[in-house]
């Protein structure tokens, strides 16, 4: 082998190492996306990717737009009174505030978990999973077998199956908040956003929902926002750094593989508040 | 363990011990059963006035209808009465049920918020107009206008049995006085039903809405089935406020002692209180004032067996299968 030979080869493995390991495409994308509140700017200039079938966990301390942030990712940002918005969120490489763009498809499309554990009391735990089919007006036969499947997915189902006719409410916050996980999996989602979905759980229910989420990233791509950093490294493929400096709107300060925003942080403040020296 | 010999320490007298506490107390417990012993007090007085007329007359008093008592025997009935209120009740929530409901959606969810505190305060003004005025303002505006619509009704919607009308009278309808009944209700039921739906929890709206509803479905699975007891607590006032109004239905029907059954654009119905306000003043002596009020305790019995059926109503519904 050649010298010229060898330093191609050492080039080429040098390059194939280089390239963060293999990553889908992307699923969701927003660009240039700034957010206001009447005249108060409350997030400016984000730009995030999320890869198909992964776990994206959005941390930073309160205040600093995540939650805001999440929101328009499903355009449920604009149902609060006030709300306006700059640049573009691309869902499957398009805008999704395109003017042909119907709301109510991509809201099925891209599902949401709230922080409070909210099924609709006035159901039963099998009306709560398939709820989602009558609000939208989703037309399907097959109910028993997606009742099974999403509670299966959610890991609910060996805890309910022989009282599906019973109140939701009966349920302990843990097994609602996994309920309105199915609930939200019924109508097929390809997004999951889920804002601070454990920060009202105890710790055991906390690791189920984990382990929910890892068992669902197989198949959707999931953006979680949370509080808790060891939660973040435990689920999280990527992780994105939000900070929002006095009477500043928030931005992304940093954002990568969870393993080098935990491990290796290019920027002083992410060490800092991953490190919990502030937030 | 050996408890046997321990004496318990009497908790009760120490959680009351504070002077102020319980005269406070006495006060509002006192108050509270004012409140009982009014309503027994009625029904025992109304009561008393029944049992001489339902041993003369049995319960023909309930199942006939008559009003003639210079015929010998005396041939007194109020059934068409009593169903008659039914009728003008039922009218009446016809129109103001949905009503209140598409007025309290529309406050709550889509008006912009000075809009909504505006069309607030005017409804529940128009709960401040006194029924005498209504009844006048009915019988001289609405009472030549509402003909018209009866006969429109009646011209295209006349194969429907409620819409017959063989007279070509369309005054003192059952439909006038519901209709008017109609707008002393609504104030009512909206301001009950606009606090109900606006009390749906922000955290069930945001599911719905992240679940890709729609106004509508949003409503319809979310904020009306959670509010249902309140909505039907609400319609039951209103269905109080309906049996039992006199003034503005004396204005406008025509008080007939015969069962107007459902011809609701026909001159003439029944009404108990309509009958009580009618006779009383022209009282033949007193035991048609008697039987007036004993006309008013059975009017008493049927309120009262109303609002316990919908209580029934209400706690069924609720329930979840368990």
């Amino acid at each position: 082998m050649s010298t010229a030979e060898f330093e191609q080869s050492v080039v080429a493995l040098e390059q194939e190492f280089s390239v963060p390991a293999q990553q889908g495409p992307v699923e969701l994308e927003a660009r240039d996306l700034s957010v206001w509140f009447n005249s108060r700017k409350v997030l400016e200039g984000v730009n995030l990717a999320f890869p198909k079938n992964t776990v994206t966990a959005l941390i930073g301390p309160s205040g600093c737009g995540k939650s805001t942030f999440i929101r328009t990712l499903n355009r449920l940002h604009e149902l609060l009174p006030g709300a306006a918005l700059a640049g573009e969120v691309l869902y499957e490489g398009e805008d999704i505030y395109g003017p042909t763009k119907d709301p109510v498809h991509i809201r099925l499309s891209i599902g949401m978990v709230f922080q409070k554990p909210n099924p609709f009391p006035s159901m039963t735990i099998r009306g709560n999973v398939l709820s989602g089919l009558k609000l939208s007006g989703m037309k399907r036969s097959n109910h028993d077998e997606i009742v099974e499947q999403t509670l299966i997915s959610a890991g609910l189902w060996n805890e309910v199956k022989d009282r599906l006719g019973h109140a939701a409410g009966e349920l302990s916050g843990g097994q609602q908040q996994r309920l309105v996980i199915a609930r939200a999996l019924a109508v097929q989602p390809h997004v999951l956003l889920m804002d601070e979905p454990c920060s009202a759980l105890d710790p055991a229910s906390t690791l189920k929902i984990e382990e929910t989420i890892r068992e669902l990233s197989k198949d959707i791509t999931i953006v979680i926002v949370t509080h808790n950093m060891q939660q973040a490294v435990r689920v999280a493929d990527y992780t994105a750094f939000f900070l929002a400096a006095e009477n500043e709107p928030g931005r992304v300060i940093e954002q990568g593989r969870t393993t080098e925003i935990f491990g290796n942080p290019q920027d002083q403040r992410t060490l800092d508040y991953v490190n919990g020296r502030f937030g | 363990m050996a408890n046997v010999d321990l004496e318990q320490r009497d908790l009760q007298a120490a959680a009351t011990s504070h002077r102020g506490d319980r005269v406070f107390n006495r006060a509002i417990t006192a108050a509270a059963f004012v409140s009982l012993i009014v309503l027994a007090g009625i029904a025992i007085f109304l009561g008393a006035q029944a049992v001489p007329v339902f041993q003369q007359l049995g319960f023909g008093f309930v199942t006939s209808t008559a009003w003639d008592l210079n015929s010998d025997p005396i041939s007194v009935g109020i059934f068409g009465m009593l169903y008659g209120s039914v009728l003008l009740a039922i009218v009446g929530l016809v129109i103001a049920v949905p009503a209140s409901l598409l007025l309290s959606i529309f406050i709550v969810f889509i008006a912009p918020k000075k809009l909504a505190s505006i069309l607030t305060n005017s409804v529940d003004l128009m709960a401040a107009i006194p029924s005498v005025i209504l009844g006048l303002w009915a019988f001289y505006i609405l009472n030549p206008q509402a003909a018209e619509w009866q006969s429109l009704l009646h011209d295209y919607l006349g194969w429907i049995p409620f819409f017959q009308n063989e007279s070509g009278n369309f005054l003192g309808t059952p439909f006038i006085a519901g209709f008017i009944l109609a707008i002393m209700i609504i104030p009512i039921t909206t301001s009950v039903t606009r606090e109900v739906l606006g009390r749906t929890p922000p955290e069930l709206i945001n599911a719905a809405e992240s679940l890709g509803c729609s106004l509508w479905t949003m409503l319809r699975y979310v904020a009306l089935p959670y509010g249902r007891g309140g909505i039907v607590g609400g319609i039951m006032l209103g269905l109080g406020r309906a049996l039992g109004e006199t003034i503005a239905v004396f204005f406008v029907l025509k008080l007939v002692y015969d069962t107007n059954w459902y011809h609701v654009i026909e001159s003439g119905g029944g009404s108990v209180a309509t009958l009580i306000v009618s006779r009383f003043g022209e009282a033949s002596g007193p035991f048609e004032v008697q039987l007036l009020l004993a006309a008013g305790f059975f009017l008493f019995l049927m309120t009262l067996g109303v609002n316990m059926l919908a209580n029934l109503i209400v706690s069924r519904t609720g329930r979840l299968k368990k």
